[in-house]
């Protein structure tokens, strides 16, 4: 009853839920279309919508204007999942004894880790970048793994507490009663029903990572089989020309593993990332 | 360094924490040390993310205060005092760029959080295929920025892009625009683009917070006959304020230190009309590699930085205490 929209509230709803979304998506839309085109029709003047010379060559044909394409993309996954790896191996303690247990400085040093989210990785850069070969990092893997990690972890801090403050305590509080240590206790009663949180944080920082490869890319790794795809995409920029269908066509492929992964996942990861936000 | 001193002892103690836990079952008295080992586990268990982040976020920052004062660039390193920042105090464009960052953080930030919400209402709103919007926005989100800004920069082209043609055939433009060729243009393309990567995740926490919101206010009010502007301003704004004003901050920092979108569409261009503090360091520290000018710049940034939220947060703690939402 109270929510009973009058037909015209309904279209006024709709028309807004359109161009809240036209503006979302026109972007991919876009490039959508332009993969389609022929690059001599690219340029036509004046603009056209719908052209009757569609095709998908420039999906074929990218592979070999930039013959790196599948590794960069290979790249791109490797390190975000890397990445993923390595923050959960950090975080699962860390938020475990943030949700569960009393201890000095508790406060302080959860404020201490939010604290790191003001310094966005391009803060840093110089410095890290001394840091880096200082460590002998630069221009592997490492170097674009290494900052990531280091700047997911207090979010992943921040959403898996959320998450553990939930489970029931008393399954642990038996676990204990029953002569389990601490550790044992972490392993096989609380991590196992933490799993969907697990997935929300892996998901969540999976697709940062995945997101926020490219500064660190172009200022820490000179190699160039190691680059991750945002930053190989400049390839398609040449000398000559810039083969823009291709390089359309390539980025709409490269965001292809993430699109998939948070399609499948969306559900889990709506839930879980706004339940650390609400709480309060 | 408090910190380090105790996560080491933590690291030490494991082995008689397990001690303590196995006394602990067998005797089933002893609270009192197991108290204590649940401090050492905690510890143990934080240390490794502590450590980490010291090395790559504190040492760093450290660093970067130490080379602010210095003359470093690749050949080596001068001291020269508060030389670096005495330039930048002095220098008018760089008072510039400061007013354009925070000009830039609050246009995009206000946009992001007028958006949002209008965004998050449409999509709470109970019409069928909800479900569906609310994924459908996700993807500026989910897409890694600098490929979202391979797209833009297609848009934004004078010659081909769709705004260019659109615009001149509503006869809006008169000929093909460059959008990022323009001083004016150019920086509020690189806005609109911001505000798009944005929008998705205010929209998304603003939404959870209005479903967390009881119904039985809605309905009250509903009784009382309020109509829904009504009930919107009333109740549900109020509700979610918490987490509008968290928002905004979180977003704010991060807008601040935005860099792939406007690096991708400007460099900062044309002549300097879209460079924010963060592309300018990027543009001193690591295109001129003059390490100490960019160092001072950062630290700049960090104190800027600092006082803009503590000074959002005092405000905040008293509007909020104002209107009793806690």
């Amino acid at each position: 009853m109270m929510d009973k929209y009058t037909k015209l509230q309904l279209i006024g709803l709709y028309c807004g839920v359109a161009l809240f979304l036209l503006f979302m998506l026109l972007p991919f839309v876009e490039m959508f279309l332009a993969s389609l085109r022929p690059l001599e029709h690219l340029f036509r003047s004046p603009y056209q919508l719908w052209s009757d010379d569609f095709s998908f060559d420039a999906y074929s044909k990218m592979w070999e204007t930039v013959p790196l394409l599948g590794r960069y993309i290979f790249n791109s996954v490797f390190i975000a999942a890397s990445v993923t790896f390595f923050t959960l191996l950090f975080v699962v303690p860390a938020s475990y004894a943030y949700a569960r247990l009393e201890f000095p400085y508790k406060a302080a040093s959860l404020s201490g880790f939010l604290g790191v989210n003001m310094f966005a990785g391009a803060v840093l850069l110089i410095p890290l970048y001394r840091v880096l070969r200082t460590l002998g990092l630069l221009n592997s893997y490492w170097a674009m793994i290494v900052p990531g990690v280091a700047f997911l972890i207090p979010t992943g801090i921040w959403l898996l507490r959320a998450y553990l403050e939930k489970i029931p305590k008393e399954l642990e509080e038996a676990a204990y009663v029953d002569g389990a240590s601490r550790v044992y206790t972490l392993r096989r009663v609380v991590l196992p029903l933490a799993t969907p949180g697990l997935i929300v944080v892996g998901v969540t920082v999976f697709i940062t990572a995945y997101a926020q490869q490219f500064i660190f890319a172009i200022t820490f790794n000179q190699t160039r089989e190691l680059q991750p795809l945002p930053a190989g995409l400049y390839e398609f920029i040449g000398y000559q020309s810039v083969t823009w269908n291709e390089m359309m066509a390539a980025a709409l492929v490269g965001v292809l593993p993430v699109m998939i992964i948070f399609l499948f996942l969306q559900r889990y990861l709506i839930a879980g990332l706004t339940a650390g936000a609400v709480k309060e | 360094m408090i910190r380090l001193e105790s996560l080491n002892v933590g690291e030490l103690s494991l082995d008689k924490l397990v001690l303590n836990e196995e006394s602990f079952v067998a005797g089933g008295r002893k609270r009192k040390r197991s108290v204590l080992s649940e401090k050492w586990f905690a510890f143990f268990l934080i240390a490794p993310s502590v450590f980490f982040l010291l090395i790559i976020v504190a040492w760093p920052l450290a660093e970067t205060l130490r080379l602010s004062f210095m003359k470093a660039g690749l050949g080596g390193e001068a001291f020269v005092g508060f030389e670096n920042y005495q330039d930048l105090l002095e220098s008018k464009k760089f008072h510039q760029t400061v007013i354009r960052t925070f000009y830039w953080m609050f246009l995009s930030v206000s946009l992001k959080m007028l958006l949002g919400l209008i965004g998050a209402t449409l999509l709470n709103a109970a019409i069928p295929g909800r479900a569906l919007f609310r994924v459908l926005i996700m993807p500026p989100w989910v897409i890694p920025i600098a490929i979202g800004c391979v797209g833009w920069l297609w848009l934004y082209n004078g010659q081909f892009g769709v705004l260019s043609g659109v615009g001149q055939q509503l006869g809006l433009l008169d000929g093909p625009h460059e959008f990022l060729a323009h001083k004016k243009s150019a920086f509020y393309s690189a806005v609109v683009t911001d505000v798009w990567v944005g929008t998705p995740m205010v929209s998304l926490f603003l939404l959870a917070a209005m479903q967390g919101v009881n119904r039985d206010l809605y309905e009250a009010a509903w009784v009382d006959g309020a109509g829904r502007w009504y009930r919107f301003r009333r109740i549900t704004i109020p509700q979610i304020m918490p987490v509008i004003v968290t928002m905004a901050l979180y977003s704010a920092i991060f807008t601040f230190n935005s860099f792939d979108i406007i690096w991708i569409l400007t460099q900062g261009g044309p002549r300097g009309a879209s460079t924010t503090l963060i592309v300018d360091t990027y543009k001193v520290a690591i295109g001129n590699y003059k390490f100490g000018e960019g160092a001072a710049r950062v630290v700049v940034i960090v104190m800027l930085l600092g006082v803009f939220a503590s000074v959002y947060m005092l405000l905040l703690g008293k509007l909020l205490r104002k209107y009793g939402t806690k």
